[in-house]
């Protein structure tokens, strides 16, 4: 019953986080697209990027080595929920396809290899500005 | 940009991001957590479902073109549904455990494999609106 309750927790916060990081997903492509005036494929960049380096900074100050201190339920609302739902491969591989079909490879490729490798910088950048945070003296 | 489609985004986006969350823990239990098979399956499969959609949109249109429709169903749950942060915390993760072929591999397959079924996805829902001329018409 308890590990029922405790699986019903993790799953809405995983479904509120997503909600919420979809619904930022979609704001931002609008202030992207419609404000600012830049082409889609930016604002799927964007979020990705975003969205890479806030999960491994968040997993590494609420990690075993971490300084924060967090519940299961919030740090999956933050992960799997708030940063899974802000960024997207789909759309990413969709807009890589619509490239190819349109016989844009040059583009295709660039937008997929940059996207990708951007976000794997921005994860590992976000890793190492947390890692530095946990070894900070603790305030006394 | 209403209030309609932002609470469609959000319907979605929570539905998808339930529907991941049970579908990499599934395959996670089931192949073991040493590579993740259940982000590459759950990307690989939103692949396919999107460029399905997508096919749909261009071969039959009606409520597959609709704004509302696509914001619910690509935007929301699609995209909530699929993940790069998850891939890329994995991806690193493996690399920072001395596993950097695996972390390639990863790398590699999930772009290759999800471009590969957006086109499979694509063109099925091209032959499938094709093949029922009732749904067509």
């Amino acid at each position: 019953m308890a590990d029922r309750q405790a699986a019903t927790r993790l799953y809405l916060a995983v479904g509120c986080g997503a909600g919420i990081g979809s619904l930022a997903r979609f704001l931002s492509g609008y202030v992207i697209v419609s404000l600012l005036g830049l082409d889609a494929l930016w604002s799927t960049a964007f979020v990705n990027v975003v969205g890479s380096w806030i999960i491994t900074a968040f997993a590494t100050l609420t990690g075993p080595d971490g300084r924060m201190m967090v519940g299961p339920a919030s740090r999956n609302f933050v992960m799997a929920g708030f940063c899974g739902g802000l960024t997207t491969f789909s759309a990413m591989s969709l807009d890589t396809f619509i490239l190819l079909f349109e016989g844009d490879l040059p583009l295709a490729a660039t937008y997929l290899i940059g996207v990708v490798a951007l976000s794997l910088a921005a994860a590992w950048l976000g890793y190492l500005m947390a890692s530095r945070l946990n070894r900070l003296p603790v305030d006394r | 940009m209403s209030l309609a489609a932002c609470a469609l985004v959000l319907i979605g986006g929570f539905l998808g991001g339930i529907s991941r969350f049970f579908l990499s823990g599934v395959v996670g239990r089931g192949v073991g957590e040493t590579f993740p098979w259940g982000t590459l399956a759950v990307n690989v499969s939103g692949a396919f479902a999107i460029g399905a959609f997508a096919g749909a949109a261009r071969a039959h249109g009606g409520v597959f073109a609709s704004d509302l429709v696509r914001d619910l169903i690509v935007v929301g749950l699609f995209g909530g549904y699929t993940t790069v942060s998850s891939f890329c915390l994995q991806t690193l993760n493996l690399a920072l455990d001395g596993e950097g072929r695996l972390a390639a591999f990863n790398v590699v397959a999930s772009s290759v494999l999800c471009v590969l079924f957006v086109a499979l996805g694509f063109r099925w829902a091209i032959w499938v609106v094709g093949s029922t001329t009732g749904l067509a018409g």
